[in-house]
């Protein structure tokens, strides 16, 4: 059985300034494991801040790890040359959070799709390349007609996200990272969108890293789920037990600021605690916010396993067994 | 025809008058406002005879696809729509003023002293070279060229802390800020000058939802303090429920359904509302996706009748030729359907 993705022990960390060097963790000692032959949909979930991003970038070659590596189908990718490189770029897609961003303005969006067709020769010629690109934009729900020759600020922010997951289609990816495609798309569409990509997993074999701050989406879409807190796992598990019955009070606050739609049930009355500029150096992260921070929540925690398919990162578990961080990849669901 | 355009507009006299009976006279009156956008491929109308009215204190949703009018409609009220969109007609009353009916001059000082626009996106609006002081000073100085320095500073302190941000902030640059205070900070400079109306296009869509959370209690509070008319433009249906009172649905330009919050939530009468509702997500049909199916339709070529038609589960022979008209149901809701012609009399 082999991995398709696998990271040991990745932190990054950012520092700056030369004398007063100040640095910021943004992530700590991540250990992940997605296999080849059982595609999943895994979720990392975290407010802004959390790490989530900066994982994105690991996995997609774009930043290096400060410590600890990262390795694609056996081989670190950090290293990567020639054919496998471009193997891997291809292998891995993204797709971005901000649909405004990702387009050059100068360009119709007809260039978005043609590039990747040119560069990875997915085509014989020009009529096979409109194909291609007129049944991508169909399977995320868009007419070509109105799309093609189009310059990005004639479209909405919606058709431009469609456009993104349609480039990421074109490629066939086999691991595709989605870093929030759903935070600024119509609620409407988010349900084609959030189809599209189970879609891609069940019929495609294509893995899914979907990075979200929104949990109902998870939810709906995952099998397992990782919560970040400032670059550091504080809970993990199966999406169905972590929601349902979270058991780290950063998780408890993250599902009780859903809001639901539903009149009867409202947002906590618990006032939230705005959250501190600069970093906590020790212990754990959420301590400055919690409501139930002890004395000894000035040590990091441990991840604790709560059952089969749930760990979490808090000293109000700790009489449950202790697991170390490289074998949480067993208690996901895939 | 020219009678169904009469029995119209006597409906929506009984419109007003019926939101009017729930007490004091409502301080936002929108009128049969239309927008419309002239392209190289013909004339798109954006918003079509849009007519709602809000009392002092209260807050509505504007929900909607992208493209269904929804900013179109704040950026028209605000007289803020730009060559090649132009207002059509229609009037904006606030109190008794008609903004449409303001020289340019007049509407530059109503805009922030009377009604406020929260964009959308805060990291955007922010000037990213101005300290947010001065950007906050020079909105109040604008308005009320003969203020004092130190009530100018006084102001500012007290919008900043309104919102719970520190008074540092006020020395700060807008990178030095996080999303959410960006957008915080964008609440206070629109509540400086204490609005009747506030309208906040999307304040929370690019921010995660603890962050959420914390700005929509923060509108709140400030919207009670200087009980302000809230209008909440998003697409999240879950955002409405847990904070506004009352929920306007649009689709391709027209305003086809406005109820309180919980006859919305419990029954849903345009068919696209009834979807809208179905298809959010709770923990009950997990891995259920539930979108709306068809696509919004392209506003420079609408479908006949009534727009939604092609979508619409509960079809009808007359739906494709008949151009629905706003109706009103014996409890006051305000539709556009075909389905409740026989319930209303024109």
């Amino acid at each position: 059985m082999s991995n398709l993705l696998e990271l040991k022990n990745v932190s990054k960390v950012y520092s700056r300034g030369l004398i007063h060097a100040q640095s910021n963790v943004a992530l700590r000692d991540m250990s992940l494991t997605l296999r080849e032959d059982e595609p999943t949909i895994m979720t990392v979930a975290g407010e802004s801040g959390s790490g989530k991003t900066t994982l994105a970038m690991l996995l997609l070659g774009f930043i290096t790890p400060t410590t600890g590596e990262i390795i694609y189908r056996g081989k670190n990718i950090t290293g990567l040359m020639g054919k496998d490189r471009l193997a891997y770029r291809r292998e891995v897609q993204a797709v971005f959070q901000d649909p405004f961003a990702v387009f050059n303005p100068f360009y119709t969006v007809d260039h978005l799709l043609t590039v990747p067709i040119k560069r990875f020769k997915l085509a014989k010629n020009r009529a096979e390349a409109r194909d291609r690109m007129e049944e991508a934009l169909t399977a995320v729900g868009l007419r070509p007609e109105d799309i093609l020759g189009r310059f990005p600020h004639q479209l909405s922010g919606g058709q431009r996200q469609r456009i993104n997951v349609a480039r990421a289609l074109l490629l066939k990816p086999r691991l595709l990272i989605a870093d929030e495609p759903v935070s600024m798309v119509d609620a409407s569409l988010r349900a084609n969108i959030l189809e599209t990509l189970r879609n891609l997993q069940r019929d495609y074999g294509v893995s899914i890293i979907y990075i979200t701050h929104d949990l109902t989406t998870a939810y709906h879409i995952a099998k397992s789920i990782i919560v970040l807190y400032r670059g550091a796992i504080m809970e993990a598990g199966d999406v169905d037990a972590v929601i349902k019955d979270p058991q780290h009070p950063y998780t408890k606050l993250l599902v009780d600021s859903i809001p639901w739609p539903n009149l009867d049930q409202r947002w906590g009355e618990h006032p939230i605690v705005a959250r501190e500029a600069g970093g906590v150096s020790a212990g754990c992260p959420f301590r400055s916010r919690c409501p139930s921070a002890m004395d000894v929540c000035a040590t990091r925690p441990p991840l604790f396993r709560i059952s089969e398919s749930q760990a979490a990162s808090c000293y109000l578990h700790a009489e449950r067994p202790e697991i170390v961080a490289e074998r949480l990849t067993e208690l996901l669901p895939v | 025809m020219s009678s169904t355009i009469a029995s119209a507009q006597a409906g929506s006299r009984n419109a007003t008058q019926a939101f009017d009976a729930s007490g004091e006279p409502p301080v936002l009156r929108v009128k049969n406002l239309e927008v419309t956008y002239y392209t190289d491929s013909g004339r798109a109308k954006a918003l079509d005879d849009v007519s709602f009215s809000l009392s002092a204190g209260e807050k509505m949703g504007m929900v909607g696809e992208s493209g269904s009018g929804k900013s179109t409609m704040a950026l028209a009220m605000m007289r803020m729509i730009k060559p090649p969109g132009r207002v059509e007609g229609g009037s904006v009353f606030i109190d008794d003023v008609d903004l449409m009916a303001l020289d340019p001059k007049a509407m530059r000082q109503a805009r922030l002293n009377k009604i406020a626009y929260i964009p959308q996106g805060a990291m955007n609006s922010l000037n990213p070279v101005m300290r947010i002081g001065s950007q906050m000073v020079d909105a109040i100085k604008s308005h009320a060229p003969s203020e004092s320095r130190t009530a100018i500073q006084d102001r500012c302190m007290h919008a900043l802390k309104s919102v719970d941000l520190d008074s540092s902030v006020f020395g700060m640059y807008a990178h030095e800020l996080s999303g959410g205070m960006k957008q915080r900070v964008c609440i206070a400079i629109g509540v400086l000058l204490e609005p009747k109306v506030i309208i906040a296009d999307e304040p929370t869509s690019a921010l995660d939802v603890v962050t959420q959370r914390q700005v929509m209690e923060t509108i709140d509070r400030v919207q009670d303090e200087i009980n302000a008319a809230v209008i909440l433009i998003g697409h999240d249906m879950g955002l409405m429920a847990q904070f506004v009172d009352k929920v306007g649905v649009m689709y391709a330009g027209r305003l086809v359904e406005v109820s309180t919050v919980r006859d919305m939530f419990t029954d849903p009468k345009h068919p696209y509302s009834q979807a809208l509702i179905s298809s959010l997500p709770n923990l009950d049909n997990k891995g259920v996706f539930q979108g709306i199916p068809g696509l919004a339709p392209s506003l420079l070529r609408l479908p006949s009748g009534c727009a939604f038609h092609p979508r619409c589960t509960k079809v009808m022979d007359t739906c494709p030729k008949v151009r629905p008209e706003v109706e009103y149901l014996p409890d006051g809701r305000m539709v556009i359907c075909h389905l409740y012609d026989e319930e209303t009399e024109h």
